[in-house]
């Protein structure tokens, strides 16, 4: 399993062609107290960098991007009622939808651990 | 943060201001504690006189026929107006003090544009009227639109939309209209990041994609990178100016060129155009639709006061496609409705209708009564007073508060701060609650989201000097406090009728109905409330 990172601070968890997207911890801290995740419809079809999900906070309403493209095959159901997931669990529990890629390569374009931290550093 | 309402229903008024003790009553001084009108009411009190309901139901009602009672607070005639009195003395309004609210042109209304809208040839006229016995309401309409139609340059006004979004919707259905007189297919909109929040959504609800355009570091639209966007698939771009950041556009023109090079249309957000108005004519711009919030520039009330009207004026390529209807001046100098489709007055191209009526009378008569006792002069007077007060609160407390577009020249109407540089912990939500304890209401938090923790601060030209000194001295006060580390901050407001209200569990578990006493079968528990 290997940790990927965009410049929107979305994570993405890749095994084999099914990867974990969610946002950072960076981002959720940024975002303040999340109320209410919307969510893509699982079966969709999407694009690297189009707008998936939506996440709601109290200081504002944010875009999640998908870092790759391919199908939605889940969602984090938990998020219904639980929106506050993604503060406490932002790498964990707190994911937002699951995605089988479509082109692997697209990886190459994102950052690791260490690049993501030193990215959040010069902000 | 102990001090925060933790159940989230029912917060009381605790003790206030220094008080050391709690009253009988429940109320402190002329601070008065209210509940809410259900908690009020009984089934068995009315404000009227109604005979008994004793009559058999009317038949054939059948399911529709009423099981239980409605379920309405019964309250009788003084119960009902106190309730609302009281509720008003906690609440903060434009006529208690300054409403630096960014972006939303809080300024006084003039009361004798309140006069001139109850005149009874005004007030009380019906929408179904012959048109002949409502000739000074029409003449009022024309009269305002000519006025918004000279101050823009533009070449017509639909009068009828009723808000600023309906006008934006407006300005996009005009847009789709006339590309499909032109037989294209455009379905890309630009939005830039500098623009009002309700572009893209007005955009999305038109049918169109949106596209959004980066800002520059200036805090001004990225020209490059909106002129790489522009193609065969653009129908147009809406633009914010002044933007935002409180920041002019000043390459607007060239803006507007390209994107009429490339075949689109230009969409101005007119929100802000009070900065603007009588110094600038959008039309020299190239804007092709803007929407002008009477409610802002012109001084009509913001909610409460009635529904708004958001008037849109139109350029020549799009003022064929004008909804229905509208007033006009016919040849014979009279002045009349149209309210039909017709070849032969050259509105066949109209794009139908947004709303059933022409319009609202009672914003459009103190718009143009607010117009008319400025005058030109004043009006012009109105935009430098505005600018010259915002740019007063910017350079007053840059110091202790980062401008990050400070740099970017003067600002317009509107003076943006950022919430970098507090002492750990301390952010933008702290010092607008500190603001409703100096008896302010807040500014803008959080918008523009092209800033961290913005703060964006309108003080509109109807403050005096000495009102804005009195602000900005709070705003200093509150900014040293957080920078400070003063924890008393986190728990602002101290001496407002509630305390600091726990906006996440709200949003989170909103209690929307009222279902009974708390305890009683059908209210909410704490714990389904999220409480506890």
């Amino acid at each position: 399993m290997t940790r990927y990172f965009s410049e929107d601070h979305e994570w993405i968890e890749v095994e084999g062609d099914l990867g974990t997207v969610g946002i950072t911890d960076y981002a959720q801290g940024q975002l303040g107290d999340i109320t209410f995740v919307e969510l893509p419809a699982e079966g969709s079809t999407v694009g690297k960098g189009d707008s998936v999900s939506v996440v709601d906070s109290v200081k504002a309403a944010s875009d999640v991007y998908t870092p790759v493209s391919g199908t939605v095959t889940e969602v984090n159901g938990a998020l219904a009622d639980t929106p506050e997931l993604v503060n406490t669990e932002a790498d964990t529990g707190g994911w937002l939808f699951r995605v089988t890629l479509s082109d692997a390569a697209e990886l190459g374009g994102l950052m690791d651990e260490a690049a993501y931290k030193s990215y959040v550093e010069s902000l | 943060m102990s001090d925060i309402n933790a159940g989230g229903w029912r917060p009381s008024m605790g003790e206030a201001g220094d008080a050391k003790f709690t009253t009988f009553s429940g109320d402190y001084g002329l601070m008065l504690e209210e509940a809410l009108s259900f908690e009020l009411g009984s089934a068995d009190k009315c404000g009227v006189d109604l005979d008994p309901a004793d009559r058999a139901p009317v038949a054939g009602l059948n399911k529709f026929l009423r099981k239980a009672a409605p379920g309405l607070p019964g309250l009788t005639e003084p119960e009902t107006v106190r309730h609302y009195t009281r509720l008003s003395r906690q609440n903060y309004a434009i006529d208690l003090g300054p409403f630096p609210l960014g972006s939303c042109t809080m300024k006084h209304n003039p009361r004798l544009n309140e006069k001139m809208a109850r005149l009874p040839g005004f007030a009380d006229v019906h929408p179904m009227q012959p048109q002949k016995t409502i000739e000074g309401a029409l003449e009022v309409i024309e009269q305002l639109a000519d006025w918004l139609i000279t101050l823009t340059g533009m070449a017509s006004v639909a009068m009828s939309p009723k808000a600023g979004a309906h006008g934006e919707l407006c300005g996009l259905l005009c847009i789709r209209a006339a590309l499909d007189a032109r037989g294209e297919k455009r379905d890309v909109v630009l939005v830039p990041e500098s623009a009002h929040g309700t572009n893209p959504a007005t955009a999305a609800f038109a049918g169109f994609k949106v596209e959004s355009i980066p800002a520059t570091p200036e805090g001004r639209v990225d020209v490059a990178a909106l002129k790489a966007k522009l193609g065969p698939n653009v129908a147009g771009v809406m633009i914010t100016n002044p933007n935002t950041c409180g920041l002019f556009e000043p390459e607007m023109k060239e803006i507007g060129d390209a994107v009429h090079a490339a075949g689109g249309y230009v969409y101005c957000d007119g929100a802000n155009f009070n900065a603007i108005v009588g110094k600038v004519r959008p039309g020299d711009l190239g804007v092709d639709a803007m929407h002008i919030n009477l409610h802002k520039t012109f001084s009509t009330p913001h909610g409460g006061g009635g529904p708004g009207a958001g008037p849109v004026v139109l350029s020549e390529a799009l003022a064929p496609f004008a909804p229905l209807p509208f007033v006009t001046r016919g040849a014979d100098g009279a002045i009349h409705l149209v309210e039909e489709e017709n070849a032969s007055e050259g509105h066949a191209q109209a794009f139908g209708r947004m709303v059933a009526f022409h319009g609202q009378m009672g914003m459009f008569t103190r718009a143009l009564t607010y117009i008319l006792s400025h005058g030109a002069d004043g009006l012009r007077q109105v935009a430098e007073d505005a600018v010259l007060n915002a740019n007063y609160v910017l350079r007053s407390c840059e110091d202790l508060l980062p401008a990050p577009f400070a740099d970017s020249g003067p600002c317009m109407h509107e003076a943006l701060f950022s919430d970098a540089g507090l002492a750990e912990g301390f952010s933008t939500l702290d010092i607008a609650k500190g603001l409703i304890d100096e008896g302010f209401h807040p500014m803008t938090v959080y918008f523009p989201l092209v800033v961290k923790g913005a703060m964006l601060v309108e003080p509109t030209e109807t403050e005096s000097k000495a009102g804005l000194d009195r602000f900005i001295g709070s705003l200093r006060s509150l900014a040293q406090r957080a920078k400070a580390g003063d924890q008393s901050l986190h728990s602002a407001p101290h001496f407002a009728p509630r305390r600091r209200l726990d906006e996440t569990l709200a949003a989170r578990k909103p209690v929307l109905v009222w279902k009974g006493e708390p305890g009683i079968p059908g209210t909410p528990s704490l714990s389904e409330i999220g409480g506890s």
